[in-house]
C-alpha cells in the first residue's frame, strides 16, 4: 500500500567527497567534458541565458500593447521582436529546454547506463547550440528579423530586407543539435539498459523522451532542406518557392508544418515524462495504467506526423484534404487524453503531499488541459476559419506551451535539482514562485483567448481601442508572470550554496537515478545495477530500506 | 568486491577496470566491444534516416513538380549530358564495391590492402565531382542557372537531337523550377560527396598511422554505409533527373 511521504532528515546528510562537479576543476574540464551530466548544466545554463533573452522580448511586447497605438515600438521594430521572442523561444529554449537539459542529466543514470551512447556527440551537439545562439545573437544586435518564427515565404524570400539568411542558417543549426540529442538518446536507450531494465520497466519519462527523439530525428531534416531552400531562394534565386517562376508557396507550408507541428509534440512529450515521474512521486502511486501512458507517448509521435495541414485551412489546400487533416488533429487528442485521465487517476486515493514540483505539475494539469481542448476547438474547419490569425491562437499556443511545458521544465528543474547539485531549494518561496506563475500566467493568457475570439488579430503593433482592457489585464498578468520566472533564477541560484544538504534521495522517489548518491558520481554507479523491479514500485523502495544502508559518497 | 572499494577504485582511476575484455579503443561508458559496435551501428543508421528525410524533402518537392510541369521537366532532362550522368554513376558504383572491400580489408586487418581500396575510393569519388564541375559549368554557359543567369529562350524552338521540345513561353518559364531542383538536389548530393571525400581522407591518414586494423573496424564499416547511402542517393538522381523521357 502506499506511504506517507517523509523526508529523510537533512540535518545528518553530508555532501559526497567525489561527485561529477568537483571530479575536476577549471573551464577546460568543462568546455571539452564527456560526462552528459556536465553537458546537461552547461545546456542548463545556455537555455537559461535565452529563455531570459526571449523573455525580454516578451515582456517589450506586452509593453507596446498596452496601449492601442502603435508608440513604444514602431510597427516595423515590433515585428523585429515578436520574431525575435518566437525563433528564441521555440528553438533556443523549448525545443531543448527538457530533453537537452534534464533528459541528458537522467536519461543514461535511468537506464542504467555510464554516459549517453555517444559523448562526444552530445558534446557536438551543445557547440552547434552554441554557435546557433551566438548567430541569432548577432541577427538581432545587426538588425535582427521580421519573417515570423516561421520564415514565411514569399514575404522571406522576396519582401524583407533583414537578417533572414543568418537567421535561417542559425535554425538549421540548432536542428542539428536537437537531432544528435534525439539520435544519442534514441540509441543509450535501445543498446544501454541495465541488465534486468526492460523496455516496461523503462521509467515514463524515458518513453516519452524516445518518442520526442523519433520526432527529432524524423522532422528536423526537413525542416533543415526547407531552410536550406528559402536561403538558396533569397540568396541565388532559385524557384522552388517563387510562384513568379513556376514554384508553389505552399510548398514552403506543408515541408515547414511537416517539421514544425511535430516539433511542437518534441517540446510538449519531455514535459509530459517529467508530470509522470512527479505526479508518481508525490502521490506514492504508480502511475495508473503504465503501459497506456507509454504507449499513448508514441501514439502522439505518430500522429503528430499526419495532422500538419491544420495550420493551412485557410491557404488554399483542397476541402478535401481539410476534412481529412481536421478528422486527423482530433485524433491526436486522444493519447493526450489518456495522459491526462491516467495522471488524474493516479492521484485517486494517492497519499498526496505538496511540494513545489508537484504543485508545478498541478499547474500543468489544469493548463495544459485547456491548451489542448482549445486546440480541438482550433482542429474544427468552421471555428479554425474564424479563430486562425487572432489571439485566441496565441493564447492557445502559449496555454500548451508555457502553461504546459514550461511548468513542466520548471516542475522537472525543481524535482531534480537536488539530483544535479545535492542541495535543496528553499521550499516555501519555491511554492510562492509555483502559486505566483500559476496566477501570472493565467492573467495574462486568458483575457487573450477572449480577445481572439472578439476578432483581435495577431502580429499587429496596434489594436482598436475597445481591446484595451483585457490587453492591459495581459501586459499586468505578464509582469506578474516575469516576477514567477525570475524568483527560481534568484532562489535556485542562492542553493547552490546555501541549500539543505540534499541526500541521496530526498523524495523518496523510486526511479535508478534516486539510488545513486546527489551528486551522482561521474561513472553514475560504482557498480553496474540489476534491475528486478518495476518502474514506480515503492513496495520494492520500502523493502530496500529496510535491508540496507544507501551508500553516500 | 563490494561498493565501497569499487567506489572508491572509481574515483582514483576514473574508470572502473574490466580486466582482459578491455581493448584500448574500447570506451569507458560501455560493458564490452560487441556493444560499443552495435550502438555505433545503430547510430549511423539512424543519421541515416535523417538523412532520408533531409533528401526526402527534396523528393517530395520533384514529384509535385514533375507532375506539374512534365513538359518542362522533359525538355529540361534532355538539355543534360546522357554520357556524363552514366559516367558518373558508373563511377559511384564502382566507388561502393572499392569501399566495401576496404571494410573487408579492415575485418581481415589487412593494412596495406585497406589503404589501397581507400585511395582507390577517393579517385572515383574525386573522379565524379569532376565529371559533375564540368557539367555544372556547361548548364552555367548554356544559360540554365536559375536567379543568376536564366534563360528560357532554347526552350521555345526545339533543339537537334529533341526537335519536339518546342514549349510555349509560359511552360518554357517552368524549366527553371526543374533547373532548382537539379541543381539543390545535385548539390546537396555533391555536399555529400565532398564531406565523405574529406572523411575519408582523414580515414586514410588513421589507417597509415595503424589505426582501425586492430579489430576496431566500426569507424571504416559505418563510413562505409554513408558512402553507400551517398551512392544510393545518386541512384534514384540519376534517372530521374537525366533518364525522362529519353525514347523520344
Amino acid at each position: 500500500m502506499s506511504t506517507i511521504l517523509t523526508l529523510p532528515d537533512q540535518a545528518t546528510a553530508r555532501l559526497p567527497k567525489v561527485s561529477y562537479l568537483n571530479k575536476e576543476y577549471g573551464l577546460k574540464s568543462w568546455l571539452l567534458t564527456g560526462d552528459h551530466k556536465r553537458i546537461a548544466m552547461l545546456y542548463l545554463i545556455s537555455i537559461t541565458f535565452f529563455f531570459f533573452i526571449g523573455a525580454a522580448m516578451a515582456a517589450l511586447i506586452r509593453m507596446e500593447l498596452l496601449t492601442p497605438p502603435s508608440d513604444l515600438l514602431a510597427a516595423d521594430t515590433y515585428n523585429k521582436v515578436f520574431t525575435a521572442h518566437g525563433i528564441i523561444m521555440v528553438f533556443f529554449f523549448l525545443v531543448p529546454s527538457v530533453p537537452a537539459t534534464i533528459g541528458n542529466f537522467c536519461i543514461p543514470i535511468m537506464v542504467g547506463a555510464k554516459d549517453l551512447a555517444f559523448p562526444k556527440i552530445n558534446l557536438l551537439s551543445w557547440y552547434l547550440y552554441i554557435a546557433a545562439g551566438i548567430m541569432m545573437i548577432c541577427v538581432l544586435t545587426f538588425g535582427g528579423v521580421d519573417t515570423g518564427w516561421t520564415f514565411t515565404t514569399p514575404l522571406s524570400t522576396h519582401y524583407l530586407n533583414t537578417n533572414v539568411v543568418s537567421a535561417g542558417l542559425a535554425v538549421f543549426l540548432a536542428g542539428f543539435s536537437s537531432i544528435f540529442t534525439g539520435l544519442n538518446f534514441i540509441v543509450t536507450i535501445h543498446r544501454m539498459r541495465a541488465p534486468g531494465m526492460t523496455w516496461f520497466r523503462l521509467p515514463l519519462f524515458v518513453w516519452s523522451h524516445y518518442a520526442a527523439s523519433l520526432l527529432m530525428i524524423l522532422g528536423t531534416p526537413v525542416l533543415a532542406i526547407t531552410l536550406v531552400l528559402v536561403v538558396l531562394e533569397r540568396t541565388i534565386g532559385i524557384g522552388v518557392f517563387d510562384p513568379t517562376k513556376g514554384g508553389d508557396p505552399l510548398l514552403f507550408q506543408h515541408l515547414f508544418w511537416f517539421y514544425s507541428h511535430p516539433a511542437v509534440y518534441i517540446m510538449i512529450l519531455p514535459g509530459m515524462g517529467v508530470i509522470s515521474e512527479v505526479i508518481s512521486t508525490f502521490s506514492r502511486k504508480r502511475v495508473f495504467g503504465y503501459t497506456a501512458v507509454a504507449f499513448s507517448s508514441v501514439a502522439i509521435a505518430v500522429f503528430g506526423f499526419f495532422v500538419w495541414a491544420h495550420h493551412m485551412f485557410v491557404m488554399g489546400i483542397s476541402n478535401y484534404s481539410a476534412l481529412v487533416f481536421s478528422l486527423l488533429t482530433m485524433l491526436v487528442a486522444v493519447p493526450s487524453a489518456i495522459k491526462i485521465f491516467n495522471w488524474s487517476a493516479t492521484l485517486y486515493k494517492g497519499s498526496i503531499t505538496f511540494e513545489t514540483p508537484m504543485l508545478y505539475a498541478f499547474g500543468f494539469l489544469g493548463l495544459f488541459t485547456i491548451g489542448g481542448l482549445t486546440g480541438v476547438f482550433l482542429g474544427s474547419l468552421g471555428m479554425d476559419i474564424h479563430l486562425t490569425e487572432t489571439y485566441f491562437i496565441v493564447a492557445h499556443f502559449h496555454f500548451v506551451m508555457v502553461g504546459g511545458m514550461l511548468m513542466a521544465y520548471l516542475s522537472g528543474v525543481h524535482f531534480w535539482w537536488p539530483k544535479m547539485t545535492g542541495r535543496m531549494y528553499p521550499e516555501g518561496i519555491s511554492k510562492l514562485a509555483a502559486v505566483i506563475t500559476f496566477v501570472g500566467f493565467v492573467l495574462t493568457f486568458f483575457p487573450q483567448f477572449i480577445l481572439g475570439y472578439l476578432g483581435m488579430p495577431r502580429r499587429y503593433a496596434a489594436y482598436p481601442p475597445e481591446f484595451q482592457v483585457l490587453n492591459v489585464f495581459s501586459s499586468a498578468g505578464a509582469s506578474v508572470l516575469g516576477v514567477g520566472y525570475l524568483l527560481p533564477l534568484l532562489y535556485l541560484t542562492w542553493s547552490l550554496k546555501y541549500g539543505k544538504i540534499a541526500g541521496p534521495n530526498p523524495w523518496q522517489a523510486t526511479g535508478l537515478e534516486w539510488q545513486i548518491q546527489s551528486p551522482p558520481l561521474t561513472e553514475n554507479f560504482a557498480e553496474t545495477p540489476i534491475v528486478t523491479h518495476e518502474a514506480y514500485d515503492y513496495e520494492w523502495l520500502e523493502s530496500r530500506k529496510g535491508s540496507e544502508v544507501p551508500t553516500v559518497g | 568486491m563490494d561498493s565501497h572499494t569499487l567506489a572508491a577504485q572509481t574515483a582514483e582511476t576514473g574508470h572502473i577496470e574490466h580486466g582482459a575484455d578491455h581493448p584500448p579503443f574500447l570506451r569507458h561508458h560501455f560493458e564490452n566491444v560487441p556493444q560499443q559496435r552495435e550502438a555505433a551501428t545503430f547510430g549511423m543508421w539512424l543519421f541515416l534516416l535523417t538523412e532520408i528525410m533531409f533528401f526526402g524533402g527534396l523528393f517530395c518537392s520533384y514529384l509535385i513538380f514533375r507532375n506539374w510541369y512534365y513538359p518542362a521537366f522533359v525538355a529540361g532532362s534532355h538539355t543534360l549530358h546522357i554520357w556524363a550522368g552514366t559516367l558518373n554513376t558508373t563511377l559511384l558504383i564502382v566507388s561502393s564495391f572499392t569501399m566495401a572491400m576496404g571494410v573487408h580489408a579492415a575485418e581481415t586487418r589487412m593494412r596495406k590492402a585497406l589503404m589501397g581500396w581507400i585511395i582507390a575510393t577517393l579517385i572515383l569519388g574525386c573522379g565524379f565531382l569532376c565529371v559533375k564541375a564540368y557539367e555544372w559549368h556547361d548548364e552555367w554557359v548554356e544559360h540554365h542557372v536559375p536567379g543568376l543567369n536564366f534563360s528560357p529562350e532554347g526552350f521555345l524552338h526545339g533543339t537537334k537531337d529533341y526537335p519536339d521540345d518546342k514549349l510555349p513561353l509560359d511552360m518554357a518559364e517552368k524549366t527553371q523550377v526543374y533547373f532548382s531542383l537539379y541543381f539543390a538536389m545535385t548539390g546537396m548530393h555533391a555536399l555529400h560527396m565532398v564531406i565523405g571525400v574529406s572523411l575519408l581522407t582523414i580515414l586514410l591518414i588513421q589507417v597509415y598511422g595503424g589505426k582501425y586494423v586492430n579489430g576496431h573496424v566500426a569507424p571504416i564499416e559505418n563510413f562505409g554505409l554513408y558512402w553507400h547511402f551517398v551512392d544510393i542517393v545518386w541512384i534514384f538522381l540519376f534517372p530521374l533527373l537525366y533518364l525522362i523521357s529519353r525514347h523520344q
